[in-house]
């Protein structure tokens, strides 16, 4: 079962060490993790999906809310959430496969922020599963170097909220 | 003022009498200002042992336990007694002295991240960077590690903030931790469910955790459990919540526990659990003994409720107080045929020894110490085979049961009992431990000699390492390998380099008398007992 976490944490030193750290002393996985500021400059947020049973993912949330320095932590399953990642992934290119790649790039709405004679530096900022597939497209050029930023994620929008 | 003045000043506002320390140049400011105070410290002859004396001063008093190191390899050699503390909930604050501020991070002499190194045993840790922040850091610390689920607590200070001067010294009334909140009063209807409960079950049996001796609820649970006449097991962390020969206790439960205690819980229809985590040591398999019956958790911590196995109906709060609740409580039961099975399984399943005759038995032996120590007597057992007889066969009345019993730490019971001694001077207090665990900690010695604080050691010489010679022996097959303790010294000349009163005993002959002796000398006594190398394993 995937699980997203919204954990709001103090903005201190050590914090995201201290996360981190409890969740691989006691073997929870982390599929990805993005930290930020909030709109409070003293409060940050770190979003994690992890995966595991229903034991795991209750034990997350409770070992999650023992550390002092978390403040609120929102565990969400993926379906009521929106989330994104950023991806910026750099191709070799040649005139063979140049129209190939930028035909991918717009079928998939990516971008291409960057370029030189031989080099491509694209950009995508969709769901985890639509960046994953832009990368299995891109397979058959020459990747060069890929850096993703880990899923962000917020609940949807309802008409009240918490 | 400094902020190493701060630091005493708050130390004194917390009520800390007595702490354990080491020096070294990281923390001399604050060993400097603690002359100008009332507060005694105590120097241990290594790291970790103040950390277990803390242990023993906090678990006897109810009070957090203080212990002081300084940077680099004194910080990491209090890791130990952090993690003892840590397993057992014990409520500590710890202070390490740390290199000066602008060099942190550099690998400097005596360098060490202890924040860092110990983050998975702490409670909370603090770096103090900003002299002005000690008053606040210290009130939190000390709130933080007595609170919720107890435990300790780190305060890192660099040498340059405790030289640092402090504009003006204001202790903090209160805490405001917004992100800490522990639950203390429990939830009325789950309360209300147990009580139905209770009303419906034909076996119910409490099992008492470590939780509540932290707590400070023993009488509160026995009162309960007398009020409706419902059995009580323990863990090892729960013994001393009842008094061992109370007729509604039935021993300790888990893999070293009694054979009767065991059967109580899986015949029982309704277990309650109070302040223990049910790990591997008390429940082996806790998914299979919770069939068939209904389980209700009590504990201080949402996070224990569901680790290991998930209860009917957990109940979260500071058991004292869920205990208070109970007892407002009316419901009509008995239980009597219940408690008549489980007489009878006592009378039954008693566990069969069969001891040499040319050496002590440790059974015996313990018993007969039991009914000899004061009412009130401190027992601070060790970690080995010395331990388990300890649990076994130690009859507590009125008194307390010290060991560390999440982390088994060998040596744990000479500092703890100094610790406890130092707190309670008038006490009696006795560790108990094996050949193996007191070398440990025999350092100590110098400690209790250089401080007086009397306490009686008990070594039971086997001369190997017993317990794990027992798992060898029946894991590897007498394949026994480096648990052979031939070197140990002469206790006799030890005892007498140390200036502590020696006696020994060989076999049970005159054991009473000997025990009788050993008990009335005044000041530190050591006794030690020879015990067969093939107990427990022929």
């Amino acid at each position: 079962m995937k699980k997203i976490y919204s954990v709001l944490v103090e903005n201190r030193a050590g914090v995201l060490c201290k996360v981190s750290g409890l969740f691989s002393r006691r073997c929870f996985n982390i599929d990805s993790l993005a930290v930020g500021e909030t709109d409070d400059p003293a409060i940050s947020c770190i979003t994690i999906v992890s995966s595991g049973d229903q034991r795991t993912i209750e034990q997350i949330e409770k070992q999650l809310n023992k550390k002092i320095d978390v403040i609120k932590i929102k565990t969400f399953d993926e379906s009521v959430s929106i989330s994104r990642e950023l991806m910026l992934v750099k191709v070799r290119y040649n005139k063979t496969n140049r129209k190939e790649i930028m035909e991918i790039c717009d079928v998939l709405k990516a971008d291409i922020v960057d370029m030189s004679k031989s080099y491509m530096l694209i950009q995508l900022c969709d769901t985890p599963e639509r960046t994953t597939l832009l990368i299995n497209m891109l397979k058959s050029v020459s990747i060069v170097e890929i850096a993703r930023t880990g899923t962000l994620a917020l609940p949807k929008c309802g008409e009240t909220e918490a | 003022m400094n902020g190493a003045d701060a630091m005493i000043k708050s130390l004194e506002k917390e009520g800390v009498t007595a702490l354990f320390g080491y020096p070294g140049v990281a923390i001399c400011p604050f060993f400097n200002s603690i002359l100008d105070s009332k507060i005694e410290s105590i120097l241990v002859r290594t790291e970790q042992n103040a950390g277990h004396a803390a242990s023993g001063y906090a678990r006897v008093t109810g009070k957090v336990g203080v212990c002081v190191a300084t940077s680099g390899p004194g910080a990491t050699n209090l890791i130990t007694g952090i993690a003892t503390a840590f397993a057992d909930s014990i409520p500590l604050v710890c202070i390490t002295g740390q290199v000066n501020s602008e060099l942190l991070g550099s690998d400097v002499f005596q360098e060490a991240d202890i924040t860092g190194a110990a983050e998975s045993f702490l409670k909370y840790s603090y770096l103090v960077k900003d002299v002005e922040d000690i008053p606040r850091v210290f009130k939190e610390a000390f709130h933080i590690a007595s609170t919720g689920r107890k435990g300790p607590v780190l305060i890192d200070v660099p040498i340059d903030v405790q030289n640092a001067l402090l504009s003006k010294f204001i202790y903090p009334d209160e805490v405001n931790l917004r992100t800490y909140k522990p639950t203390v009063k429990g939830h009325i209807v789950q309360i209300k469910k147990v009580v139905k409960e209770l009303a419906k079950a034909e076996r119910p049996i409490i099992c008492a955790g470590g939780g509540v001796l932290l707590s400070g609820a023993e009488n509160e649970l026995r009162e309960f459990a007398e009020k409706y006449k419902i059995p009580v097991v323990s863990t090892m962390m729960g013994l001393g919540v009842m008094p061992t020969e109370h007729p509604l206790y039935f021993g300790m439960v888990g893999n070293n526990g009694k054979p009767y205690a065991n059967r109580a819980i899986n015949d029982s229809d309704l277990l309650i659990v109070v302040g223990a985590r049910v790990a591997d040591r008390a429940m082996s398999q806790p998914g299979l003994i919770i069939e068939n019956k209904v389980m209700v958790h009590i504990d201080v911590d949402p996070a224990e409720i569901g680790k290991n196995v998930g209860p009917s109906i957990p109940l979260v709060g500071d058991i004292k107080h869920i205990l208070e609740d109970f007892a407002k409580q009316e419901f009509e039961c008995n239980y009597d045929l219940w408690i008549n099975t489980l007489d009878l399984y006592k009378e039954t399943m008693k566990v069969k020894r069969n001891p040499d005759k040319n050496y002590v038995d440790p059974a015996v032996f313990i018993k007969i110490l039991s009914e000899e120590l004061d009412e009130d007597a401190i027992y601070v057992a060790d970690v080995g085979q010395n331990q388990i007889w300890s649990c076994s066969y130690h009859i507590v009345k009125k008194g307390k049961f010290l060991t560390s019993g999440g982390m088994g730490t060998m040596g744990y019971s000479i500092p703890a009992a100094m610790g406890a001694k130092k707190a309670l001077g008038n006490r009696q207090v006795i560790a108990v431990c094996g050949d193996g665990s007191f070398q440990m900690s025999m350092m100590e010695l110098a400690t209790i000699r250089q401080h007086n604080i009397p306490i009686k050691i008990i070594v039971f010489n086997n001369q190997c390492l017993g317990m794990v010679r027992e798992y060898q022996h029946y894991t590897y097959k007498d394949h026994y390998s480096v648990i052979d303790l031939t070197g140990s010294p002469d206790l006799a000349k030890l005892s007498s380099a140390y200036d502590v009163k020696y006696m020994k005993i060989e076999n049970m002959k005159d054991v009473r008398e000997k025990i009788k002796i050993f008990l009335s000398e005044p000041g530190t006594g050591l006794l030690e007992c020879m015990i067969d190398m093939m107990d427990v394993v022929k």
